[in-house]
């Protein structure tokens, strides 16, 4: 996959920082702000999938990001499930129970586990959508060969 | 509500944490996922049986520990009723031997780690339907049981499969789009998504025209997952594709979990029972059970002989499911809808025992010649003896040939319809009887006997293969005591008891 003109390059290069960023800010302020993890995790994906885009990787590299990303989106859903249950062992006997101090309304510390469900729903959100991209990418790629 | 009862949040963590785990242990130990998925689909079946015959009483409990607020839930509640129990041993059964069987047919398979994954994936969806007490928790479950289907469906990745499994997913897309604007509807008339709210909301209010309206949407979105007959297109094509363990799991419980239970449910238990939405349920039933068998018998390929046989033996517990509606909605003996509901309850569970057993034949003739076409068969009764014999045993109990399990089943339906005159009906089941007759012994007679059409190069199947096999014919015969009153006060009137008092499901929220 070939890369694009200088101009793009630049372009990207500069914005993708910016992408990732506003991803972050939507994940982080889910439970306050309209958004969360998943639209969060689309945009976090987005700034991978334009950085591809612009400057183009090649077959063997993309097939070893697909692995690690797939590893990502395996561990991260794993760490949900595990967040799930760890309600049940909280002391309550109820699964998904959010166990700590809720704290001040509004404020970015509050919520209890609501942050944490968020950040791992961003990274799996984010990490699917960049396997399906690399995934079409490398299909696009075998057949091109 | 007493301690013990996060134990029903096993039956969907369980395989979900099997499903995520597998393909990390992968990685450290190839392999490996065939062993952990079985255990841990044996640990299912362990836990259903010592929750439906040592725990019996009804379970409800709040995910998250969400409290109700005066008399209104909130948060998504799971029920485990004696309906709940019943499905859930069929599922966690047909589940486990599934996959125990696939040890040794998912090695001809390339990337059988998807499979496990995708596997465990549809077993927690199908458990997650049961218990759910929550609409739109079960429209969520249902379709992870559905999308990790459409991709077993295409798992073989040949160009007969992914057309199959393109044709499934546009229409169980159609059917998920309808159940989602029924439930929809349901939340703009009622203002809550909790079944047992809805259903005590709706018991004072006779049926208007909006809620007859949202009955016909769900009868027409769940007739699609259920494969009723003017709704069956997607069936034989998605059954005979998938790998021969799955096809097992998807006309074995699948169908149940995600169409005939929901509409029982619903029909039953949460809508006030309506005499002419019972009419059209058992219209359906009838008729799927009559086309279906016709269509059976034209078939020449095995698997999609047997999808086709499916339809039309879902069509006997939707019929009876019918039957039974329509005494209640007219206010008759509940004896008489006490013998269709258990004729109902007790086919759905034999047909996903010997349905289940006849996918699985079909695989091993398939492993062992490699050929689906009847017609290219012909004398592996010699080669395959105990594939030969548990053909046998299904085929005569789906037949209804006493003493296995069919024919009792059978006989519960045809007899409920002759004690409530439905002669029409009675006639009709026994009609179809005979020719579900000559498809099997077409079956029979093609594949196993008559003169060998192959050099004998291949053998009996491997012993994973074997032992799951023999496993099911004995259930088939074990099942027919379930006929025995005493026995069935065991296994099936807790489910039968849930459909009879269909006010009662009103009751089971938390804090009432």
């Amino acid at each position: 996959m070939r890369g694009m003109s200088i101009i793009v390059k630049k372009v990207v290069q500069l914005m993708s920082a910016l992408i990732f960023v506003f991803g972050l800010y939507i994940v982080s302020h889910g439970h306050i702000d309209p958004g969360g993890g998943f639209t969060g995790g689309v945009v976090l994906a987005g700034s991978f999938i334009v950085l591809i885009l612009a400057y183009g990787v090649d077959y063997f590299k993309l097939k070893k990001q697909k692995e690690i990303t797939s590893l990502f989106e395996n561990v991260s859903i794993l760490i949900l499930l595990l967040f799930g249950l760890s309600g049940l062992f909280a002391g309550s006997f109820y699964f998904f129970n959010n166990y700590l101090s809720p704290g001040a309304p509004g404020t970015l510390i509050s919520g209890g586990l609501i942050p944490f469900y968020n950040l791992f729903i961003g990274i799996k959100v984010g990490a699917t959508m960049f396997v399906i991209f690399l995934a079409l990418t490398i299909y696009k790629e075998e057949a091109s060969k | 509500m007493n301690m013990e009862s996060w134990v029903i949040t096993l039956f969907f963590v369980l395989p979900f944490f099997c499903a995520f785990v597998n393909p990390l242990a992968d990685r450290i130990f190839p392999g490996v996922q065939r062993v952990l998925t079985t255990v841990m689909t044996f640990a299912l079946l362990i836990l259903t049986i010592f929750v439906c015959f040592y725990h019996q009483q009804t379970i409800v409990y709040a995910v998250g520990g969400w409290k109700p607020v005066g008399s209104v839930p909130i948060g998504i509640h799971l029920v485990l009723d004696g309906l709940s129990g019943f499905m859930l041993l069929m599922i966690n059964l047909i589940g486990f031997f599934s996959a125990f069987y696939a040890i040794d047919y998912m090695k001809e398979y390339t990337g059988g780690k998807y499979f496990y994954v995708l596997i465990c994936l549809m077993i927690a969806g199908m458990n997650g339907v049961v218990l759910s007490g929550d609409l739109f928790n079960m429209y969520v479950f249902m379709e992870l049981a559905a999308k990790s289907s459409y991709a077993l469906v295409a798992f073989g990745l040949r160009k007969d499969e992914l057309e199959a499994s393109f044709k499934y997913q546009v229409l169980g897309g159609m059917a998920s789009l309808l159940i989602l604007f029924g439930i929809t509807m349901l939340y703009w008339k009622t203002s809550t998504l909790n079944m047992a709210d809805i259903s005590n909301l709706l018991q004072n209010s006779d049926n208007d025209a909006f809620i007859l309206f949202v009955q016909l949407i769900l009868i027409t979105g769940f007739g699609v997952k259920s494969a009723l007959i003017p709704f069956h297109g997607w069936l034989p094509d998605a059954h005979s594709s998938a790998p021969s363990p799955v096809s097992a799991i998807l006309s074995g419980v699948l169908i149940k979990a995600s169409g005939i239970y929901i509409l029982m449910r619903l029909f039953i238990n949460v809508f006030h029972p309506d005499e002419y939405i019972a009419l059209v349920i058992a219209t359906l039933g009838g008729v799927s059970m009559f086309v279906g068998a016709l269509l059976a018998v034209g078939a020449l390929d095995v698997k999609r002989l047997l999808a086709y046989s499916s339809i039309s033996q879902v069509g006997y517990v939707v019929m009876g499911l019918g039957l039974g509606m329509t005494v209640i909605a007219k206010g008759e003996d509940a004896s008489a809808a006490a013998l269709t509901f258990t004729g109902a309850l007790f086919h759905m569970f034999n047909h996903s025992v010997f349905k289940g057993l006849l996918f699985l034949n079909a695989g091993s003739v398939e492993y062992a010649t490699g050929a689906r076409n009847m017609k290219q068969m012909g004398g592996l009764a010699k080669y395959m003896p105990v594939t030969f014999a548990s053909t046998f045993v299904a085929s005569m109990s789906i037949v209804g040939i006493p003493p296995f399990n069919g024919f009792f089943s059978k006989l519960l339906i045809i007899v409920a319809a002759i004690n409530g005159e439905y002669y029409f009906r009675a006639a009709l089941g026994i009609i179809v009887g005979v020719i579900t007759l000559v498809t099997f012994v077409k079956f029979q007679v093609y594949t196993f006997y008559g003169k060998p059409a192959f050099v004998s190069d291949f053998g009996e199947s491997p012993t994973f293969m074997k032992i799951s096999m023999i496993s099911l014919v004995v259930l088939c015969f074990v099942l027919s005591i379930l006929i025995i009153p005493e026995v069935r006060s065991l296994v099936i009137d807790p489910a039968l008891d849930t459909l009879l008092e269909t006010n009662g499901y009103s009751t089971k929220m938390p804090g009432s």
